[in-house]
Parts: C-alpha cells; sequence; structure tokens
C-alpha cells in the first residue's frame, strides 16, 4: 500500500518532465497512414528528404518537431491523393535542391555526376594508349 | 624532360585540394538555408488568432496598400526574445508586423508578449509549421518582406540585430 503510493507519487513528480514539451505533434507527425500501401510511398519519399534542422539526417530519422511537421505534409498529401514526385516538387521549389536527400542533376549539381565520368573517360583513355603502345612493342619484339 | 613535369601532376592537384579544404576551415559555416520563394507570391493560407488579443491572420492581409513584414517565430524561442527590440524600432517608424506563431500555446504567446512588448499588428497560430513549409522557411525567427501585391521580396534568417534595422527598412522600400 505504502509503496504503491509512492510510485504514485514519484509518477506525479515526473509530469513536469512531460509537460515541457506542451505541443502534441502533429497529426501524421509519428502516426502511420491506415493504407499500407499509401505508408510505404510515404516512408520512400521520407528517406530522400532533408531535414531542414538537423541537416545530416532524413526526416524519417530525425525526431526534430520540425521533421515531425514535415513528415506529416508528406503523409497528409499522399492521403489526399498526391504522387510522392509532386510533394517533393513543392518541397524543392520551397527550399531547392538542399531540401533532397537523394542526389538531383540540377543546374548547380551537374559537375558532381559530370565530373566522375569524366575522370572515367581520361582513364581509359590512358589506359587504351598504354595498352595500344605495349602490345605494338610487343609485336616488335616477337 | 616532359614526363619529368608530368610527375609534379598528382603533388600538386594534391596541394590544390589541401588549399581549398585549408580555406574551406577557415571561412564561417553556413548553415543556413534560403527560402527559394523570394519573388513568388504568398501562398493562400488562413492562421487562427495565437491569442485572445490579436486577430488571426491570412494570405488577404498581406493585399494592398504598402508592404509588411511577415515575422515567424514563437514564445518558446530565445533569438525571438533578443529581436523583441528591433521588432519594436520597425514598428516604430511605421511598419506594419504580422507574426506568425509557430507550435504555440495562446498562454505562452500572451506571456512572451507581456515580457517582451508586441509589435504585431495580428498573430496566427500555425500549430504544425504548415504555412512555415508553405513560405520556405526553415527556423525562428525568420523575417519575410512581403509586398503590396502579396509577393515575397526579401528574407531574413535568424534574429533581427539593429544593425538589420535600415536593412530592412531599405527593403520594405524597394518593395513599394
Amino acid at each position: 500500500m505504502i509503496r504503491a503510493a509512492i510510485a504514485l507519487l514519484l509518477t506525479l513528480c515526473a509530469l513536469p518532465a512531460l509537460a515541457q514539451d506542451s505541443m502534441p505533434p502533429a497529426p501524421f507527425a509519428y502516426n502511420q497512414l491506415d493504407d499500407p500501401r499509401l505508408e510505404a510511398e510515404a516512408t520512400a519519399l521520407m528517406h530522400t528528404l532533408r531535414c531542414l534542422k538537423c541537416q545530416s539526417q532524413s526526416i524519417a530519422d530525425s525526431d526534430a518537431p520540425m521533421a515531425g511537421d514535415m513528415r506529416h505534409q508528406v503523409r497528409s498529401r499522399i492521403l489526399a491523393g498526391e504522387s510522392p514526385d509532386e510533394i517533393r516538387r513543392w518541397l524543392i521549389a520551397r527550399y531547392g535542391d538542399y531540401v533532397s536527400y537523394e542526389p538531383e542533376v540540377s543546374a548547380t549539381t551537374w559537375p558532381l555526376f559530370a565530373g566522375p565520368l569524366l575522370l572515367l573517360l581520361v582513364v581509359a583513355g590512358v589506359l587504351l594508349r598504354r595498352l595500344g603502345k605495349r602490345r605494338n612493342d610487343g609485336g616488335e619484339a616477337a | 624532360m616532359r614526363s619529368r613535369l608530368f610527375l609534379w601532376v598528382p603533388l600538386a592537384l594534391f596541394a590544390f585540394f589541401a588549399g581549398v579544404a585549408g580555406y574551406m576551415l577557415t571561412q564561417e559555416k553556413d548553415e543556413f538555408v534560403e527560402s527559394a520563394m523570394i519573388g513568388q507570391p504568398l501562398p493562400d493560407f488562413a492562421l487562427a488568432p495565437a491569442y485572445g488579443g490579436l486577430p488571426g491572420t491570412s494570405k488577404a492581409d498581406f493585399t494592398g496598400g504598402k508592404p509588411r513584414l511577415l515575422n515567424i517565430w514563437a514564445s518558446w524561442c530565445l533569438p525571438c526574445i533578443a529581436e523583441a527590440p528591433q521588432l519594436e524600432a520597425l514598428k516604430a517608424q511605421g511598419v506594419e508586423i504580422v507574426g506568425i506563431a509557430i507550435r504555440d500555446r495562446p498562454e505562452a504567446v500572451a506571456g512572451f508578449l507581456a515580457r517582451h512588448g508586441n509589435p504585431y499588428a495580428r498573430i496566427g497560430s500555425d500549430p504544425i509549421s504548415e504555412v512555415q513549409l508553405a513560405v520556405g522557411s526553415s527556423g525562428v525567427p525568420e523575417t519575410f518582406v512581403i509586398d503590396a501585391q502579396g509577393v515575397i521580396r526579401y528574407q531574413h534568417i535568424g534574429d533581427i540585430r539593429p544593425e538589420h534595422v535600415p536593412v530592412l527598412l531599405a527593403e520594405l522600400e524597394k518593395a513599394r
């Protein structure tokens, strides 16, 4: 009896800790959509969107309140029938490429994609020349 | 002779990248995510009052007459306390400031305004950051200059310090 009373007292002491995070999260911040197919679509999309507050996490991974609000946007828009691509474009129109956690080819990012290709071409060129030369040398020797 | 020089290329490349890395280390890190909505009209929105003392706000409040400031803030945000005197100064210059309180409660908003002053003409409540995301804002406080046609003209990220007041006034003048 006394134990139960102490436990109750301690529980009450912990209430202010709960009160600190005073606002309830957005409805779809931590609640999945009922339709598993839509939820899968939403989750896949959330993994490709960057949290704006915690910039090295996707909104699917982040516990920041703003990431929760972004998840709510994603899920409620998917529920309203928008396609993942439309939602992506909606966010990129607001935050630029930055919000994309999946690399996009754009006016500023194309060198990142073109650079390695160019390097590969150069390497291939050098290799061809060297190997070609060696084969020629070999031919002469034989 | 030519091939001897060629040997230095990798070292030169390495030195170049090391130099760039060293230079970037001395630069201040810019973590701001700028809104891509500059030059775009405000999206449609309608927000309920954030507390009993002032009306809420909608897109209609930003059209007609003059440019206005849209201040995105919250009572739980510390830099918002720091920028309160600057908002007062802007209000004293005749600037109409519309607030949007992010994830806030009426009693907390009222308490903040009682402590730090109330420069706002209206304050809408945005409990799920809906309008904040729609205008491309990534934190609190942020301040947008909206022209008389309701088009977003300028974004100030972070708290408004005394040196930013003339900048904002000039941007408001430009948006006229």
